[in-house]
């Protein structure tokens, strides 16, 4: 299952290039994260805005978390749609039928999560591990989401659990960094690092025996 | 290995095993009741609600055990693909997803008298809440149906998956507690246990750890039957007589 270049076949990461290349003329094309979740984001922030009235200290100082709230959102939003356009026209079972590793077939569809929802914010570390995580997650368990649409709360009442570590860390990082406390920061993003480093390599692992049909 | 423990575990699951695991349960359950209400002393401090330490403590281990189980189980259907593992993985999840609430249940229905909230946001309860969601979240992959040997995949995957998550989540949360503010808690446990308090404790958990095996071996005898019933129902025992058309 892992990636071993034989000859004639090409290797993993170009196949992973090929997919995320792919991935990125379906965005280009279909705009979905600059049509749809970046106005779903801010929907959401001004919506947690309303929520907690005009005071602008209590924005302040709530802001990290209800930043990390609607990527947090976005994110289930858009894993599912990570799937969707595949199983539209059956364009999934071509993708796994073709002699292409599974692993990287994973890589590729949490490279196009991070874009489809990190364009917005500003890109800063810690956004840009904690995408990763989220992206990690929401890529290995959107089929699961995909196929069990008649349940729609089954996903993120998976998810969301799962990745308390990078909604907690992701708000603490963002908080320092933004108050200057860079050294106290880095220890966020380290667990935001090791978060990603034990999901991505979980995902490598179990991602085929997912899309085993 | 393997086959060793399997057949073990056939034994244990056999009426008989049943039967002397459930008898042993019970007395195992009375002696800890005993032990726990008349032999240990009311503490020194929290008087006799400290009492329900002695349930309480082996009820969190016991959600522990169950989800290492859910991921050996895990482990063991991907490399066998045998439904016996995935059986295993998804009684032992029930029964520990039981025991946690038990556990979260009684830490608030203790911490109200003697921290005076029911609930706190202490690192060791919010990981058990955290541990909770997450194999609520599995069971409600287990009730997709449509398909069992994808349902059991999927499975799993979440299976183990949840359980490499909670280590990380306990690390954020106890960094998130002692840079948030400082630790407010009471630390339980003064640190010398008087003998009998240890005694009706691990005669606690020794009796739940019995209690766990029994409902394991009930929980999957329903799940054997289960997967019959649903095999006879796919191709009945009754050969028709005359060939239908399809």
């Amino acid at each position: 299952m892992s990636a071993v270049a034989s000859p004639g076949r090409p290797g993993s990461f170009r196949q992973a290039a090929a997919i995320l290349a792919k991935d990125l003329r379906i965005e280009v094309r279909g705009r979905h994260a600059a049509g749809t979740l970046l106005p779903f984001a801010a929907t959401l922030l001004i919506a947690f805005g309303f929520a907690f009235g005009p005071g602008r200290e209590v924005l302040e100082r709530t802001a990290p978390g209800l930043l990390w709230m609607a990527v947090l959102f976005s994110a289930v939003m858009a894993s599912r749609r990570a799937y969707q356009t595949e199983t539209e026209d059956g364009a999934l079972e071509g993708l796994l039928l073709a002699p292409i590793d599974k692993a990287a077939v994973f890589l590729m569809v949490v490279a196009l999560f991070d874009l489809s929802i990190g364009s917005p914010l500003p890109l800063v570390a810690a956004f840009a591990l904690g995408v990763v995580g989220l992206a990690a997650v929401g890529s290995l368990f959107g089929v699961v989401a995909e196929s069990a649409r008649t349940r729609e709360a089954v996903f993120p009442m998976l998810v969301l659990p799962l990745v308390t570590p990078v909604l907690i860390a992701g708000v603490r990082a963002t908080d320092l960094a933004a108050a200057g406390r860079t050294s106290e920061a880095a220890q966020w993003l380290g667990l935001l690092l090791a978060f990603d480093v034990v999901f991505l390599s979980i995902g490598v692992l179990v991602f085929g025996y997912l899309m085993e049909d | 290995m393997a086959a060793a423990a399997e057949r073990a575990l056939g034994k244990a699951t056999s009426r008989n095993g049943e039967r002397i695991l459930g008898s042993l349960a019970a007395v195992a359950l009375g002696a800890s009741l005993v032990l726990s209400l008349v032999v240990a002393p009311p503490d020194a401090v929290q008087g006799e609600v400290q009492r329900l330490m002695y349930i309480h403590v082996p009820a969190a281990w016991l959600a522990y055990l169950s989800f290492a189980v859910v991921f050996v189980g895990s482990i063991g259907y991907l490399r066998t693909r045998k439904t016996r593992w995935d059986r295993i993985a998804g009684a032992s999840a029930e029964i520990g997803v039981m025991f946690t609430a038990l556990a979260i249940v009684l830490g608030a229905l203790w911490g109200k008298p003697v921290w005076g909230t029911w609930w706190t946001w202490d690192p060791r309860l919010t990981t058990t809440a955290v541990l909770l969601l997450i194999y609520l979240g599995y069971l409600s992959i287990r009730r997709i149906s449509d398909n069992p040997s994808r349902r059991a995949r999927w499975c799993a995957v979440v299976g183990i998956v949840g359980f490499v998550d909670v280590p990380i989540v306990h690390l954020s949360v106890v960094w998130w507690r002692s840079l948030h503010q400082g630790p407010t808690v009471l630390r339980l446990g003064s640190p010398e246990i008087e003998g009998t308090m240890l005694l009706a404790l691990l005669a606690g958990v020794a009796a739940f750890t019995l209690v766990y095996a029994y409902l394991m071996t009930l929980r999957l005898r329903v799940g054997r039957l289960e997967d019959r019933a649903a095999r006879e129902a796919l191709s009945p025992i009754v050969e028709p007589a005359v060939e239908v058309e399809v």
